[in-house]
């Protein structure tokens, strides 16, 4: 018996850890947001097997160890040959919007991922039909694997590239199916199976075929094309995958928003690209000023011709351009916040000489820290307070980050920068310039709602930009920009041929004199968000460009569904950059995975016997459909909620992941203890619970998170598990209590009711993050909340319509026997 | 543009296997779709493209610049892979840029990426010499084929960085940019001759955003304007 134990232990284990790893590979592969596909496609495994135990469980509970170690070995076989066959599908999401066969290439990804979890789950539900007697100590293990694997591959993640990490995980599922096929009797053929896969794995899986194949649209693809460019050396962290890139032949020479006036030239650089993209250059400094000249004819050199050797804090230090910047312009000390160590051992240590010791000098600091977190446990008080282009011009160009949260452009956040600006210090925030106005208007807009949040009233006076052809800066003063100030951003405007966008008392006259648009669209803009008409701008825009808040931290979110059948027409005259496609992918993902879900989850089902009252299955069906969908609103608002306190959505994921699984299995296996006949009240108090300890959260994670965001990494995930404990355990009740009364009064439903759950929890998965991009995660937690309260309301009234079947003794098909 | 689809549903089918007769009909389709998109876009039934241009893209066979088996998506007003994570042009936007340039038969052009050739190849019929370069070795080594191949004898060929132009043969009366850049390389428009005209596609691959022209003044005053590739105002219009 200790062996299904152990077993079970190890494939929930590999189960959890696969999926976060490929939430990584798939945003090092593709995008980040494909990240949010995985938790679907892993819901749809565990949905599907589900249907196929209850349709074949005498079988499988006849030949329990043979079917549990043959599952388990499946998925460790899956594992491997996923992680190869699903990056050789050959989708581009780039062309999605000009060739519809790329919606079905993502679809075959989605099943191609799809297997391995559904043979995870084949074992684990296996484990708990056919070990009933031992359910509650089955399910222990099963969700003390879960937890595990989270903490398993992210530390694997620092030790391992992610090809590895998954040939690793794909030995502790083999190492599962070896422990139960050893315990069945040496059954030769599964043994002898198990030993050759073992051997491959042992003897390395080729690395040309589990090689990252990245998208080759993705900057260091294109980078590595170069002639003679070639990789110096990869660093591997759950927290991205920098690869440093050398092209001596075509030097890489990056410098946005450069000046068509300038005579200067960058010097030599070395490129740093994490998870193929987001490039960040290494620039080779020899500690003159002059050598670096070049920063100076920059938009983002614009807050040093109206501070005097300032104090600045860089935010997003990278690969150290934009200390280089506070140097050229003689920064009194310049600190930096960089939350990936092993960037900062790039710049510090590995190419200290290239850099130029850059941070041996004494007048520059680094710290790795998460930059929000930085800003609120700070206490000194900065003259500039400097944020660069942390991302890639194509990415930021072709829509790609429309689903990625980010809480550095948010009102909060600048309200948090603010803070911590010196009086009469600056904000300085530049970002890449796109047509028509997207980034830079809102970035505007969420700053004068933050200077409003603080009290000023007249925000238009502590504000400017300035635009050159691909870049925007904005600077926010902590105080009213002085006429010598306006003097000195016009003066260094013209000298460098850059646009004002904004400054106060600009005419119209004064904008869009160099780089010409068919009109001031960004001086016009700006004018109109200051104005009194300013939310009816915005509604009336076509692209959305109302701020970012930290409880809708969607700063790269500029989609409209009424503006998509104009944008999508204009396509073939030269407008599919128009075209937001990052959100249109969510909703195709949403689109597939219910019909994944109903293929392989419902329709199966309807070959089994039906003997309910119709009254009973709307009801159960319904409460079961509800909880799906709460359960899952819930836990995705959390980890995007999370983003912002844990630093990174990976480590969000892998803490808030596991803390609901493991304390809702808790929950479940508390409610074992009930009264036969209490199902009901345990489900409504539980929902009334959830209800209660949720919306006291939504007033108390600010708070919280406030106080805590500047800690240690531990404490910080300590305070995070204690505050998601509570909330998964009686999350964790209601299905179990439903499903035991529904072994009282519908037996037969019970399939129906996992599988109706299943496909619930898939359509859920995403969902969710449609709905927290359009009215934000409050939201989405009040409508679980809701959800919950309705389906407590809904098992109540469940016993009175089917009361004439109370008292059966039935089996449930996953959970084995409930005996009522 | 229900025309257009149905032209275009039936060209597609045909041209596999197709002959120079029928890439000859699908050019034309695809030319007419150019136009088309054209006067929508300038909001005017007259407004297209210079004949010399429409005549320029009717004579270019683009499935030669096409990946083999891409053939029959040749003369779709699409952009296509062409391998090296680089892309052929939708037609509508190389009809765009190259007008943009205002070509004169005694022109010298420079070109910045190479990429499948097709750019050089339109220019090449419109101008004096084109001088290109690549800086990828396998794309500049089957453009050069190709296009010593098709006949494009005007068209020179180079593998390099592009960043420092091509002083030999500079200055040029227009400089086209196809390579993604953080900025425009200085000595590009020291390149460029007073009167000279360079533009830059800016955007991520298959999905312009907008086009950089940057015009040097007979005084060598420096104009830049920036051009939305669509027609898309007003921008706070109704939904």
């Amino acid at each position: 018996m200790h062996r299904i134990f152990v077993a079970t232990l190890l494939v929930s284990t590999a189960a959890i850890g696969f999926e976060i790893l490929l939430m990584r590979v798939l945003s090092i592969v593709q995008w980040h947001h494909f990240a949010y596909m995985i938790i679907s496609v892993a819901l749809l495994g565990y949905g599907t097997s589900g249907t196929a135990i209850a349709l074949n469980r005498r079988f499988l509970e006849n030949h329990f160890e043979t079917a549990f170690s043959v599952s388990a070995l499946l998925f460790s076989a899956s594992i491997v040959i996923s992680f190869v066959m699903g990056q050789l599908v050959p989708f581009n999401a780039l062309e999605i919007v000009w060739d519809a066969s790329q919606l079905l290439l993502l679809g075959v990804i989605y099943l191609v991922f799809f297997v391995p979890f559904f043979f995870a789950a084949c074992a684990v539900g296996l484990a708990l039909t056919c070990r009933h007697a031992q359910i509650s100590r089955v399910y222990f293990f099963d969700l003390l694997g879960a937890g595990l694997g989270a903490v398993l591959i992210i530390g694997a993640l620092y030790l391992l590239s992610p090809q590895n990490a998954a040939v690793l995980l794909s030995g502790v599922a083999l190492t599962g199916a070896v422990v139960v096929a050893l315990g069945a009797g040496f059954r030769r053929t599964l043994v002898i199976a198990s030993l050759v896969w073992l051997g491959t794995l042992a003897a390395g899986v080729p690395q040309e075929w589990m090689g990252l194949r990245l998208s080759e649209y993705k900057g260091l693809s294109q980078a590595l094309s170069v002639v003679g460019s070639r990789a110096l050396e990869v660093r591997s962290s759950p927290l991205g995958l920098l690869t440093v890139v050398d092209s001596p032949r075509v030097p890489l020479r990056d410098a946005p928003g450069l000046s068509f006036a300038t005579v200067h030239v960058p010097p030599a650089q070395l490129g740093v690209y994490t998870d193929g993209d987001a490039l960040s250059a290494m620039t080779r400094f020899d500690g003159r000023r002059d050598s670096i000249a070049y920063l100076g004819d920059v938009t983002a050199a614009l807050p040093f011709h109206l501070l005097d050797r300032p104090r600045m804090l860089v935010l997003g230090a990278g690969g150290g351009s934009d200390i280089l910047l506070g140097l050229r312009h003689g920064a009194r000390h310049v600190d930096a916040v960089e939350l990936n160590s092993q960037m900062i051992r790039l710049v510090g240590d590995t190419y200290a000489d290239f850099t130029g010791q850059l941070y041996s000098r004494p007048d520059v600091s680094v710290q790795r820290a998460e930059a929000r977190g930085f800003v609120t446990r700070n206490r000194a008080l900065y003259d500039l307070i400097h944020i660069g282009l942390l991302d890639s011009f194509g990415a930021a160009g072709a829509g790609v980050q429309s689903l990625n949260e980010s809480y550095i452009y948010t009102v909060e956040a600048l309200e948090d920068y603010l803070e911590d600006t010196a009086p009469g210090g600056i904000v300085a925030i530049t970002r890449w310039l796109r047509l028509p106005p997207r980034d830079s208007l809102k970035l505007f807009g969420t700053a004068i709602q933050a200077l409003r949040r603080n009290g000023v009233t007249d925000p238009g006076r502590r504000l400017a930009m300035i635009r050159s052809w691909n870049t925007t800066t904005l600077i926010v003063k902590n105080g009213v920009l002085s006429t010598a100030d306006i003097e000195a951003i016009r003066e260094f405007a013209k000298t460098r041929s850059f646009d004002v966008v904004y400054f106060p008392g600009i005419r119209a006259g004064d904008a869009n004199r160099y780089n010409l648009l068919d009109r001031a669209h960004f001086y016009e803009g700006a004018i109109a968000l200051l104005g009194d008409d300013a939310s009816n701008f915005m509604s009336r825009y076509k692209f959305h460009i109302a701020p970012a808040s930290d409880e809708r931290p969607y700063y790269f979110h500029f989609f409209k569904w009424q503006s998509l059948p104009e944008v999508f027409a204009l396509r073939k005259q030269g407008g599919a950059g128009l075209i937001e496609w990052g959100y249109l992918i969510l909703v195709a993902v949403l689109v597939q995975a219910v019909v994944a879900a109903f293929v392989l989850i419902l329709l199966p089902l309807v070959r089994t016997r039906r003997s309910w009252p119709v009254k009973t299955g709307v009801r159960a069906g319904a409460y079961f459909f509800l909880l799906g969908l709460a359960f899952l609103f819930v836990e995705i608002a959390f980890i995007q909620k999370f983003i912002l306190f844990l630093s990174h959505p990976l480590y969000a994921i892998a803490v808030v992941l596991s803390a609901f699984l493991v304390f809702a299995g808790f929950g479940s296996a508390f409610t074992g203890r009930a009264e036969a006949d209490a199902g009901p009240l345990w489900a409504m108090t539980a929902a009334l619970a959830v209800a209660a300890i949720a919306g006291l959260y939504l007033y108390l994670l600010p708070v919280l998170f406030d106080q805590f965001i500047g800690a240690g990494d531990a404490l910080r995930i300590g305070v995070s598990v204690a505050l998601i404990a509570p909330l998964a355990f009686f999350m964790g009740m209601p299905f179990p209590v439903g499903l035991r009364e529904l072994a009282r009064i519908a037996p037969d439903f019970i399939p129906w009711a996992w599988g109706i759950n299943g496909f619930a929890s898939v359509l859920s998965s995403a969902l969710a993050t449609v709905l927290a991009i359009e009215i934000g995660f409050s939201a989405v937690v009040v409508i679980a909340l809701l959800l919950y309260l309705t389906a407590g309301a809904l098992l109540q009234s469940l016993g009175g319509a089917a009361g004439h079947n109370r008292g059966l003794r039935v089996r449930s098909p996953v959970t084995g026997s409930a005996t009522v | 543009m229900l025309r257009h689809v149905a032209l275009l549903a039936f060209v597609i089918p045909a041209l596999a296997g197709a002959d120079e007769e029928e890439y000859r009909h699908a050019r034309e389709a695809m030319v007419e779709e150019v136009q088309h998109y054209s006067r929508i876009a300038r909001g005017s039934a007259d407004a297209q493209f210079s004949s010399a241009i429409l005549e320029a893209m009717l004579a270019v066979p683009r499935h030669e610049f096409v990946r083999t088996g891409d053939e029959h998506f040749a003369y779709v007003n699409r952009p296509l892979p062409i391998g090296h994570g680089q892309t052929i042009s939708q037609p509508y936007i190389v009809a765009l840029m190259t007008e943009l340039i205002l070509p004169d038969a005694n022109d010298v052009v420079l070109e910045i990426g190479t990429g499948s050739g097709y750019q050089a190849a339109i220019l090449a019929r419109l101008v004096r010499s084109v001088y290109t370069i690549e800086i990828i070795e396998a794309l500049q080594s089957q453009a050069r084929t190709r296009l010593a191949r098709l006949g494009f004898d005007n068209v020179t060929t180079r593998l390099g960085d592009g960043y420092y132009g091509w002083q030999e043969h500079a200055p040029f009366d227009a400089i086209v940019v196809t390579a993604a850049a953080s900025h425009v390389p200085p000595p590009l428009i020291k390149q460029l001759k007073p009167g000279g005209r360079m533009v830059i596609p800016v955007g991520g691959r298959f999905m312009t955003q907008q086009l950089l022209l940057i015009e040097k003044t007979h005084t060598e005053e420096i104009v830049t304007r920036q051009i939305a590739a669509v027609r898309f105002v007003p921008l706070t219009g109704e939904h």
